[in-house]
């Protein structure tokens, strides 16, 4: 890159003899006014696409600011309590966000415990175990799905899942962990298929084919030098993995998971479908809930006060902030993964 | 490895080495079959609820109105395909010469550094908060819900896409290409336009397809933008019907045409994003393999 960027301003310069050549008498005046044109032109170039880029940047600061700007009514009226108050309800016109933050950080990590390690083996399996020739159809397979629209996830899960998991899963689930002393709550109440739970899953089936590409692209940045060296020694397959690849790739696999846990907590279609929709908080992941996007998915339309708009809009704000965080994270240690890599 | 293995039944270190070597492939592969399982299972579940869903009467009628038998999605069709075409004419111009500026001057500055990594922020931040945005900015100002909301806030998650993948593919371009023409005199625009982005058109058109696919099924960033229209609509500054927001409310309906016509309209979503997907693959792939 850098030995291109080195040669422009020569480029400049070799311009005048070229385009003599090429146009048959160009005096030196013609000349001067070639380049003088060429360098307008790239300055121009320049300045738009630096025009169009600082224009994604400005869409994201413009987000942050006018998601603010309307969050700023509830601000004022219920403060940093807005984070901690459980009550939501539109006909007095009082707001707390804590139902919808809770239930957004709780169906994600549901979420994650899930699709984690399922999402390890998957990638796992397409680097290190599949036969050479089924890799790529299992591997485009699994990016395809990444594809499929979140919209799809959440109808299969009230209309298939949900009935199902009522009927087998959560029975089963309150006769073995319900059973528990401390967890017990947690697998208790309500068997209706849809909620808190069943969101979880639901998030964690659709978030299964982004952490698993991702982990796999992570894995074969590992030199297979290091792998081949280990195998040399003896190693199993399974000690490879445990020792040379998860080791080397620790950081991209964190950013992986991250960039997974920014989706889920983002995500609405596949939620709203499934998590009940009700402004409540329960100890049990069987009952219904509500999560912030879920929230806003439902309400937003029909707002009536201000104050329920503007409420919704700090939940929206609140959200932002935190994929923005999580985001960043992950992909300063994709980043770092990628810089390694580079040096090695 | 044979002969190790014969020997490692004998000796217990080699022997417990050999089993949890073993459950860990079987535990990985049990991964791969569960996550595939689902995933196909979904697809199935789609396909043969939608199959039965679809019919002329899905492609010719409008959304049937609550208790109405029939009816079809013509309207959400045509207003989604109106609204993801003009955000594709809005976001490919943007997204491809922010990914020229990121390809040709973001190396070395701060400013490319930064809003590389904004952008990819912007590739996972949450769509709904998108529609917020636009709400804030556009629908609350013109006072109405319009198709040109919808579009706009889909185009904004677009962009990013096509200018993570323009900046990708030109990174692409070996760099005694363009000394080539820099050596010829060519001025920097001309290298960047005729040259650079050339070498890599199909990478670049396969970013549009799949930010096209990415956003034809979004539903969140369009339920408070575009709203739906329960009528046939091609003005695009009224509220409009569009697929996935049709769907939404037609699947939670108590109705069962109307649930009948989400399944159809998940169907012919999910192939559009996936047939898009494979087009957009089958593209690239050919391309580079010149």
């Amino acid at each position: 890159m850098t030995s291109v960027d080195m040669t422009v301003p020569s480029a400049n310069q070799t311009t005048s003899s070229i385009d003599s050549s090429q146009s048959t008498q160009l005096s030196d005046e013609n000349l001067a006014k070639v380049m003088r044109r060429q360098r307008w032109q790239d300055f121009f170039f320049h300045k738009l696409t630096l025009g169009f880029a600082a224009l994604v940047l400005i869409v994201l600061l413009g987000i942050i600011f006018s998601l603010f700007i309307r969050a700023v009514p509830a601000m004022q009226e219920f403060g940093l309590a807005f984070i901690t108050t459980i009550e939501w309800d539109p006909v007095n016109d009082k707001y707390g966000g804590l139902i919808a933050i809770v239930g957004t950080l709780i169906t994600s990590i549901i979420a994650l415990l899930i699709a984690f390690p399922v999402s390890f083996g998957i990638a796992l399996f397409l680097t290190e175990i599949c036969p050479a020739w089924l890799k790529r159809p299992l591997g485009t397979a699994i990016e395809l799905l990444a594809g499929v629209p979140s919209i799809i996830y959440g109808m299969w899960g009230l209309f298939i899942f949900a009935p199902l998991f009522a009927e087998y899963i959560q029975p089963a689930l309150h006769a073995t962990l319900g059973r528990l002393p401390v967890i017990g709550a947690m697998f208790s109440g309500p068997m209706i298929g849809i909620g808190i739970l069943s969101a979880g899953i639901i998030l964690a089936i659709m978030i299964i084919p982004f952490i698993s590409s991702v982990m796999r692209d992570v894995f074969e940045v590992v030199p297979p030098v290091l792998k081949e060296s280990a195998y040399g020694l003896g190693c199993t397959k399974w000690e490879v993995v445990r020792k040379i690849v998860l080791p080397y790739t620790k950081i991209g696999v964190v950013g992986g998971v991250m960039l997974g846990l920014g989706r889920a907590l983002g995500e609405t279609m596949a939620i709203t479908f499934v998590i009940g929709n009700a402004n409540q908080l329960s100890w049990s992941l069987f009952a219904a809930g509500n999560s912030i996007a879920s929230t806003l998915a439902n309400e937003f339309a029909e707002a009536e006060t201000p104050l329920h708009v503007s409420s919704l809009f700090l939940l929206g704000l609140i959200l932002f902030v935190i994929t923005f965080i999580v985001l960043s994270a992950a992909k300063l240690m994709l980043l770092g993964l990628s810089r390694k890599e580079g040096t090695k | 490895m044979d002969t190790t293995l014969a020997q490692s039944g004998r000796n217990p270190v080699y022997r417990r080495r050999l089993l949890v070597h073993r459950l860990g492939i079987f535990l990985s592969s049990l991964a791969m079959a569960v996550g595939v399982g689902f995933l196909m299972w979904i697809l199935f579940t789609l396909l043969i609820k939608g199959f039965s869903a679809i019919n002329l009467a899905m492609f010719t009628q409008s959304t049937p109105a609550p208790g109405s038998d029939g009816g079809g999605l013509l309207n959400a069709i045509v207003g989604s395909l109106m609204m993801v075409g003009s955000a594709a004419l809005i976001s490919t111009p943007i997204g491809i010469l922010a990914g020229i500026y990121l390809a040709e001057y973001g190396n070395k500055s701060w400013f490319g550094a930064v809003t590389r990594f904004v952008t990819d922020i912007m590739l996972s931040a949450p769509s709904i908060v998108i529609g917020l945005f636009v709400y804030a900015i556009y629908v609350a100002n013109v006072k109405h819900f319009s198709g040109w909301a919808g579009s706009i806030a889909i185009s904004l998650i677009a962009i990013p896409v096509v200018v993570r993948t323009t900046d990708n593919m030109l990174g692409l371009v070996p760099a005694s290409l363009q000394e080539a023409a820099f050596a010829l005199g060519a001025p920097r625009w001309k290298v960047a336009l005729t040259i650079r982005l050339r070498a890599v058109k199909a990478g670049v058109i396969t970013g549009i397809l799949l930010a096209v696919a990415r956003i034809s099924g979004e539903t969140a960033p369009l339920l408070f933008t575009a709203l739906n229209n329960q009528f046939f609509n091609g003005n695009m500054n009224k509220p409009m019907a569009n697929l996935p927001v049709v769907i939404y409310q037609f699947a939670m309906s108590p109705y069962d045409n109307w649930r009948d016509l989400a399944w159809g309209g998940a169907l012919l979503i999910t192939f559009s994003v996936l047939g898009l997907n494979i087009l957009s693959r089958t593209l690239f792939n050919q391309k580079s393999q010149h």
